[in-house]
């Protein structure tokens, strides 16, 4: 069974913006009222099987957190769909949905009902999460009082906790001390030998050639290539190596151009 | 344009029947019940939100919830002194003539401009999680009549201690909360939708709001406002769907059928062009934000 289709998915976002109501409707008048696109990802069609673990590469801007957020459904495609099978977890910017007056653990409640989860799922969960985030002694503190790495440990702990068949990663593996990143590792790992299906979005190209068993590589919105950890980590190299090889001679030439 | 729909199940194994599928595809836009559907599908969500728009404004100050209560309460020392003593308009009972149609819209004009602060504070948790994004003008909505039923609380305080008569008609007032809920629920959608694409709708609507108050028969009669402009107050919305509360409040009459035609009419309306604007813009506001 296929996990997540992504067929001929196109996002186009607008590069200018009328801010104030009164330059909109003179420019209505005017006829100038359309707004100038760019396209974050054209036409990108790609099938995820079930159990999957898929890897995200790319340079920045290449369209890998679009792409992964189109599988959330947060962005609508401007032309194509996606079809998702599966609960969604989430797992992009981690701690965005806390509210910092509200304790740890009232925070494990809130998360949980942003995820479609209700009380008694959460209030089964609390504790474990609790235990992964090591933070129980300070589960009934206000969360203005934590630190930013607990706050990361408690979000991931959260997003973590909650069953579902699809879990998307953004850049989860950047925050944290180490021994975080091993326990995050180890747990995209039991995800994957639970047969969850898993996008993974990292420019850490070690965990991303370890945790994956295909990789993508994005580039200006379309995929370059597609396959094989090793290989398609290869073509990136060289790829980007080039680039910084014709970005430097023309920053050194003065003469983008010759390159 | 672009909807988030749940696609035909797979029929094929029970398993399947019980996986939730979505297709995000482009399209004319998100339906009513689809949004519907979403909506309860986050009850939880809903039910948080709201908790938290109530106790987390009170929670670090000492009074708590009381504040919702004892809000009015100081309100109306500082309103009958400054009405009843320098505009002297001959009103019985003047506290409560005030006080029925302030607290509605305290609800009103607060809720408005919530649902579009709402909609700028959450905005990140649309750009990340999958939600209805209408849940933040819904709860706002909620949020704002629990407070309002709360404040009805000191209101009665005052109508005892003033001993001014209470009427059967009063039973009419969960429609009337309604009818007038249903009116800013339509207006927060517009508005709080517009405010995302737009920077200077929030501040333009927070002055206008003060000018519709005046405009609004709160606190002085209607019978000061000229003949030859009475048609032009009665265009105001608010004139409907503050007396229908009014009405049982502090006349004890059950409101008049022309009235509640005319509130349920602009509560309709409301609604329908909230939804519509609601739509067209929704599946921008990731890019907007």
């Amino acid at each position: 069974m296929k996990a997540i289709e992504f067929q001929g998915v196109t996002v186009r976002f607008p590069t200018t913006r009328i801010p104030f109501v009164k330059e909109w409707i003179v420019r209505k008048f005017r006829g100038t009222a359309t707004v100038e696109t760019f396209a974050a990802l054209s036409d990108v069609s790609l099938d995820i099987e079930s159990g999957e673990c898929l890897g995200l590469i790319g340079s920045n801007g290449a369209g890998k957190s679009t792409l992964l957020r189109v599988a959330a459904g947060v962005v609508t495609p401007s032309a194509g769909r996606a079809i998702v099978r599966g609960a969604v977890a989430p797992l992009i910017e981690l701690g965005t949905g806390f509210d910092h007056e509200l304790s740890g653990r009232e925070n494990i409640f809130f998360n949980g009902a942003l995820l479609g989860r209700s009380q008694g799922t959460m209030r089964a969960r609390a504790d474990e999460i609790v235990e992964f985030s090591g933070l129980a002694q300070f589960i009934d503190l206000p969360l203005r009082t934590y630190s930013t790495g607990m706050v990361a440990r408690l979000a991931f702990s959260i997003a973590t906790a909650v069953d579902a068949a699809v879990v998307l990663l953004d850049e989860i593996l950047a925050v944290g001390d180490s021994s975080f990143r091993e326990q995050c590792e180890a747990r995209i790992r039991g995800f994957h030998e639970s047969g969850c299906t898993i996008l993974l979005v990292s420019h850490d190209l070690a965990s991303i050639e370890k945790l994956c068993d295909r990789v993508v590589f994005l580039e200006e919105g379309r995929i370059v290539a597609l396959g094989n950890p090793a290989e398609v980590i290869r073509t990136y190299g060289e790829r980007s190596s080039s680039h910084e090889l014709r970005h430097d001679r023309s920053l050194s030439l003065g003469a983008p151009e010759l390159a | 344009m672009s909807t988030i729909s749940r696609v035909e199940q797979d029929p094929r194994a029970e398993v399947a029947a019980a996986i939730p599928e979505f297709c995000n595809a482009a399209g004319p836009g998100v339906s009513l019940p689809e949004e519907a559907r979403d909506l309860l599908a986050h009850e939880h969500l809903l039910r948080s939100l709201v908790m938290r728009d109530l106790t987390v404004r009170y929670k670090r100050s000492v009074l708590g919830v009381f504040w919702t209560m004892l809000n009015p309460l100081l309100l109306m020392l500082i309103l009958t002194i400054v009405f009843s003593a320098f505009f002297r308009f001959a009103i019985k009972h003047f506290e409560v003539y005030f006080l029925s149609e302030y607290l509605p819209w305290i609800f009103f004009s607060q809720t408005t401009v919530n649902s579009m602060a709402s909609m700028a504070w959450n905005g990140p948790l649309m750009k990340r999680v999958r939600i209805p994004k209408s849940i933040f003008a819904v709860a706002a909505t909620l949020s704002g009549i629990a407070n309002l039923v709360i404040s009805c609380i000191p209101l009665a305080i005052i109508m005892l201690i003033k001993s001014a008569p209470f009427s059967i008609a009063v039973v009419f007032l969960p429609l009337s909360f309604l009818i007038l809920g249903a009116f800013t629920l339509g207006v927060s959608l517009t508005l709080s939708s517009l405010s995302v694409y737009f920077a200077d709708i929030k501040e333009t609507y927070q002055v206008a709001v003060v000018g519709l108050m005046y405009l609004t028969p709160i606190f002085y009669p209607m019978s000061i406002v000229p003949e030859k402009y009475l048609w032009l107050v009665r265009l105001n919305p608010l004139v409907h769907l503050l007396q229908i509360i009014r009405d049982p409040i502090y006349y004890g009459r059950f409101p008049t059928p022309m009235d509640l035609m005319i509130s349920s009419l602009w509560a309709i309306a409301a609604l329908i062009s909230g939804w519509m604007v609601f739509r067209r813009l929704c599946a921008g506001f990731y890019a907007q934000l």
